[in-house]
C-alpha cells in the first residue's frame, strides 16, 4: 500500500500543467521518430541531452519517457502499412500487419496494435510500480546459459515463418546469420566478414536489412509485377477499426503478449525483439485462423507481438530504475541524463529520488493514455495513405526508406546495403525465399553465439552449465516441446485413429 | 529560460534526421570565434558527452560564439578518424574529441590512420578504473583477488567492457605485473556497463572491471565491495587502496582529449590551446567533472604528444600479449 501512495504522490508531480505539456510533446515526437525508420529513440534522446541544462529533471524524464513510449506506438504504424519497420521491436509487426493493410484490413491492423500497446503499456507500467523489485531478482538470474538456452527457445519461432519449404527458410535463416556477423567480434575484439572496409565494423544495422528487404525488396517485387497487369492492394474493406471478430481474436493475444513481453524486457540482456518473436510464435499455433497467416493477414500476429513490445519497453525500465542498470541504448542514454543532474542512478534511487522515479511512472501512465488517444483518431488518416496509386505509393515508400536509412548514421555506405539488400529481396520475394527469417538469423544469430561464448569463457569450457542450471534446463525443454512436440502429438494421433489398419501387429 | 537556438537546433535535428544540425548557420555573430566539434561516436556516449560538455562551458565562458557538432559514429572512432583527418585537414576553428579507447581500437582494427596524423591539443578527463567483487564474494582484498589468479587464472572469469578495450586493457596490465601470461585469462566482455553490472550482480562472475563511475552506487549500496582502484593516489570519498597501494604496480586512466586536424597552423594551434586551458580552468568545467565523475587530469601541447606516444606503446604492448593486435 505504501506503493499507492508515492503513486499518488507521483501523479501529483506528473499533473502539474507544465509536465502534461511536456509529456504531450514527448508523445508526440516520439509518435512521429517511432514512424520515421532509423531515427529510433535513443537517437532523439540523445539529441536532445542538452535540454537537460535547462529544464527541472522531472519535465526532462517525463518527456524522455513520452520519446520512449511513444515511439513504440509509431513504429508500427509504417510496418503495418508500408511494410518498412521504424524500429526492430516492430519487424515483427510488418510479417502479418502489412499482409492485414494489402487485404484491406490496415485500419483494424493499427487498431489492434494501438489498443494492444495500450493494455501491453499499462500492465508492463503496473508491473513497473508494483512488481519491480520482485521481477529484478529474477532477471538477475539470467546468466549467460540461461540466455544462451532462451536463444534456443526463441530460434523454435523461425519455425513460424518458414514458409511452405523448411529449407528455403533455413537458407534464409543462414544468410541472416552470415549477415548478422559482419563487424568487430566483441568476444576477442577482431573484425569478421568486413573485407578491410572501416564501415562495415559496426555491422550491418538490424533496421536497414528489414527495410531494405521488406519495403525496398518488396516495392521492386511490385514494380515487376504490375508489368503483368497485377494491383494487389484492396484500400479499405469493411468497418475502418476493429469488428466485434476482430475484438474476440485480439484480447488474449494482447494479454499474452503483455505477460511474455514485461519478464523478457526487464533482463538484462532481454531486449524488445525475442518477445516479439515469440509472441509471434505463440499466437500463430493458437489461432484458430491459422490459414490467415502469410496469406491475408491474422490480427493475432498483430496483436501479440504490439503488446510484447510495449509490455517489454515497461520493463526495460525495471533494472534502470531499481538498479540504475542501463539494459538498452535509450535507457542508457536517460541514465546520462540523470548524470547531469548530478543524480547518480543506482539501488538507492528509488529511495533518494522518490519525487521524480514515482513521477516518472505516473507520466508513464499518463502517456500511455495520450498515446491511444493520439493514434485512434490518426488511423483514418493513416489509412488513406493506402488510397495513393501504387506507383507513386511505391515511390513514396522507396524515398521515405533512403531518407530514414540515411539518417541512421549518414553514411552513404548504408544505402548502398539498403539497395544491395533490396535487389537480394528482390531476388528471395521472386523465387519463393521467405524474407522473415533472415531478420531473426541477423537478430538471435549474434546474441546466441555470444550467450554462447560467455558461458563457455566462465564455464571454463564445461558443457554441463546449459542443463545443470535449472532455469536453462527448464528453457531447453520448453523449446525441445516446441519444436517436437506438435510432430509427437500428430504421431501419437495418427497411430490412435488409424493404428490397427496401418501397423498391424502393434495394436 | 531555454537557450533558443539550442533547443531549436536539437528539435530540428530531431525532426528531421540528425544531420541538420550540423549545417545550420547560427543567427548570430560576435567577437569570440565559431568552432566546429567533430566526435566520432554516436550522440550519447562518452565523447559526445565530452564534446556537448565542452561546446557548453565554452559558451557559458564566452570563449565561443557558438559551435556546430558533428558525430560520426562507429568502431571505437576509427570510422570518424580517417574523415577527420582527409575532409577537415587545415581548419584551424576545429575539435575532435578522442580518448584511450580509440587508441586501442585503432591496434585492434589495424587501421589505416593513427592519432599521430593529427594535432594534439588538450588532454582533459580521464576515469580511473575500478576492480569490484560482488558483497558475498570470497575476495575480500586486491590480494586475494590476485593470489586467486595466480593459482589458475581459468577458474577467475572478469567481466568489462568490449574486448580490447580499457577494462580489458587493464586485466591485462594486471596480470602481467604479477606475472600471469595474459593469454590465460578469463575475459568476459560486455557491451554494455549494464549489462556487466548484472552478470556482477547476479554473481555469474568472480571479479568485474570499468570506470569506477559505472559500479560507485551499487558500491555505495553494498552490492559490490571495491577491491582497488586504478587512480594515482588516494580519492577523497572512497574507501579503497589504488592498484600501487594494494600490490598491483598499475596506474590507469581512461582518458578524453581533444585533437586539431592535421595541417593547422602554430598559430591557430595555441590559440585552441589557449582557449581550451581556459576553459579547463573554469569553475563550469570542474562542476561538470564533478557531477560525471571525471577526473580533470589537464595535459596540454607538447606534453600531450609525448604521453600519447608513451600510451600508444604501452597499449600496443599489452593488446599484443592479450592476442588482439
Amino acid at each position: 500500500m505504501e506503493t499507492l501512495s508515492h503513486l499518488g504522490h507521483g501523479f501529483s508531480v506528473a499533473f502539474s500543467p507544465m509536465n502534461l505539456l511536456w509529456c504531450l510533446v514527448g508523445t508526440t515526437l516520439g509518435t512521429a521518430i517511432g514512424v520515421l525508420p532509423g531515427l529510433g529513440p535513443a537517437l532523439t534522446i540523445a539529441l536532445l541531452l542538452p535540454i537537460t541544462y535547462q529544464v527541472a529533471p522531472e519535465a526532462s524524464f517525463i518527456l524522455f519517457a513520452g520519446i520512449y513510449y511513444g515511439a513504440m506506438y509509431g513504429g508500427s504504424t509504417t510496418s503495418i502499412l508500408l511494410n518498412t519497420p521504424g524500429e526492430s521491436a516492430t519487424i515483427v509487426t510488418a510479417l502479418e500487419g502489412n499482409r492485414m493493410a494489402r487485404s484491406g484490413r490496415g485500419g483494424a491492423a493499427l487498431a489492434t496494435s494501438a489498443i494492444g500497446s495500450f493494455v501491453a503499456g499499462t500492465i508492463g507500467t503496473l508491473g513497473v510500480a508494483f512488481l519491480a523489485p520482485v521481477v529484478v531478482k529474477f532477471a538477475l538470474a539470467f546468466g549467460p546459459a540461461e540466455y544462451f538456452s532462451l536463444m534456443v527457445l526463441a530460434f523454435i519461432t523461425v519455425s513460424a515463418v518458414l514458409g511452405s519449404s523448411s529449407v528455403r527458410g533455413l537458407t534464409s535463416l543462414f544468410i541472416g546469420f552470415v549477415i548478422g556477423m559482419i563487424g568487430v567480434d566483441l568476444q576477442t575484439g577482431q573484425p569478421r566478414f568486413t573485407f578491410g572496409m572501416n564501415d562495415l565494423l559496426d555491422g550491418v544495422d538490424v533496421i536497414i536489412a528489414a527495410v531494405g528487404l521488406f519495403a525496398v525488396g518488396e516495392t521492386l517485387y511490385m514494380a515487376s509485377r504490375r508489368y503483368a497487369g497485377k494491383d494487389e492492394i484492396v484500400p479499405l474493406k469493411g468497418s475502418l477499426y476493429m469488428t466485434a471478430a476482430e475484438w474476440r481474436r485480439s484480447w488474449k493475444p494482447w494479454l499474452r503478449g503483455a505477460f511474455i513481453g514485461f519478464p523478457i524486457g526487464a533482463m538484462p540482456a532481454g531486449g524488445a525483439e525475442i518477445p516479439t518473436f515469440l509472441s509471434y510464435a505463440i499466437e500463430k499455433k493458437l489461432s484458430k485462423h491459422k490459414r490467415e497467416f502469410g496469406t491475408v493477414g491474422a490480427i493475432e500476429g498483430v496483436a501479440g507481438p504490439e503488446a510484447a513490445n510495449n509490455a517489454s519497453a515497461a520493463g526495460v525500465l525495471v533494472p534502470m530504475l531499481t538498479l540504475g542498470l542501463p539494459t538498452s541504448a535509450t535507457a542508457a542514454i536517460m541514465l546520462s541524463a540523470f548524470q547531469s543532474y548530478g543524480i547518480n542512478p543506482g539501488p538507492l534511487l528509488l529511495t533518494t529520488q522518490a519525487d521524480l522515479v514515482w513521477g516518472l511512472i505516473a507520466s508513464l501512465f499518463i502517456a500511455n493514455v495520450i498515446l491511444v488517444i493520439l493514434n485512434l483518431p490518426l488511423i483514418g488518416l493513416w489509412v488513406r495513405l493506402l488510397k495513393i496509386p501504387a506507383p507513386q505509393l511505391y515511390a513514396g515508400i522507396l524515398v521515405f526508406a533512403t531518407v530514414g536509412t540515411y539518417g541512421i548514421s549518414q553514411s552513404p555506405i548504408d544505402l548502398v546495403i539498403l539497395y544491395l539488400l533490396g535487389a537480394a529481396g528482390f531476388l528471395m520475394r521472386r523465387f519463393d525465399f521467405p524474407t522473415a527469417p533472415v531478420i531473426i538469423g541477423m537478430i538471435l544469430g549474434p546474441l546466441a553465439e555470444t550467450q554462447f561464448r560467455r558461458a563457455m569463457t566462465i564455464s571454463n569450457g564445461d558443457w554441463s552449465v546449459f542443463y545443470t542450471h535449472k532455469l536453462s534446463l527448464v528453457l531447453l525443454i520448453l523449446a525441445f516441446i516446441g519444436l517436437a512436440g506438435p510432430h509427437i502429438w500428430a504421431f501419437i494421433e495418427h497411430r490412435r485413429r488409424r493404428g490397427p489398419e496401418h501397423v498391424p501387429g502393434d495394436a | 529560460m531555454l537557450n533558443r537556438r539550442r533547443f531549436l537546433m536539437s528539435t530540428a535535428a530531431a525532426g528531421a534526421a540528425g544531420f541538420v544540425a550540423t549545417h545550420l548557420t547560427p543567427a548570430f555573430a560576435q567577437d569570440a570565434p565559431q568552432i566546429q566539434i567533430f566526435v566520432p561516436a554516436a550522440p550519447g556516449g562518452g565523447w559526445d558527452q565530452t564534446g556537448r560538455t565542452i561546446d557548453q562551458v565554452l559558451r557559458s565562458e564566452k570563449l565561443i560564439s557558438g559551435s556546430q557538432i558533428t558525430n560520426v559514429g562507429g568502431a571505437g572512432g576509427t570510422v570518424g578518424l580517417p574523415q577527420f583527418i582527409s575532409q577537415w585537414k587545415g581548419k584551424g576553428n576545429s575539435l575532435m574529441v578522442a580518448g584511450m579507447v580509440m587508441v586501442g581500437a585503432i591496434i585492434a582494427n589495424k587501421s589505416a590512420n593513427n592519432l599521430s596524423e593529427v594535432t594534439p591539443i588538450a588532454r582533459l578527463t580521464g576515469e580511473f578504473e575500478a576492480l569490484v567483487v560482488p558483497a558475498d564474494s570470497p575476495f575480500k582484498t586486491a590480494g586475494d583477488f590476485v593470489a586467486a589468479l595466480k593459482a589458475d587464472p581459468t577458474k577467475v572469469p572478469v567481466a568489462g567492457g568490449s574486448a580490447g578495450g580499457s577494462d580489458h586493457i587493464l586485466f591485462g596490465l594486471i596480470a602481467k605485473t604479477v606475472g600471469v601470461p595474459a593469454t590465460n585469462l578469463s575475459y568476459v566482455p560486455f557491451a554494455g556497463g549494464g549489462e556487466a553490472l548484472s552478470a556482477l550482480l547476479g554473481n555469474q562472475v568472480a571479479a568485474g572491471i570499468s570506470g569506477f563511475g559505472e559500479f560507485s552506487e551499487q558500491i555505495k549500496a553494498g552490492a559490490l565491495r571495491l577491491l582497488a582502484i586504478s587512480a594515482d593516489k588516494r580519492q577523497d570519498g572512497i574507501d579503497a587502496p589504488t592498484m600501487k597501494e594494494a600490490g598491483i604496480d598499475v596506474e590507469l586512466f581512461n582518458w578524453r582529449g581533444v585533437f586539431a586536424p592535421p595541417g593547422v597552423s602554430d598559430a591557430d594551434k595555441a590559440a585552441m590551446v589557449t582557449m581550451i586551458e581556459t576553459m579547463a580552468k573554469s569553475d563550469a568545467w570542474a562542476t561538470e567533472c564533478k557531477n560525471r565523475n571525471w577526473t580533470p587530469i589537464l595535459l596540454t601541447g607538447d606534453d600531450y604528444a609525448k604521453f600519447l606516444a608513451d600510451d600508444t606503446a604501452r597499449i600496443t604492448a599489452i593488446l599484443k600479449d592479450l592476442g588482439l593486435a
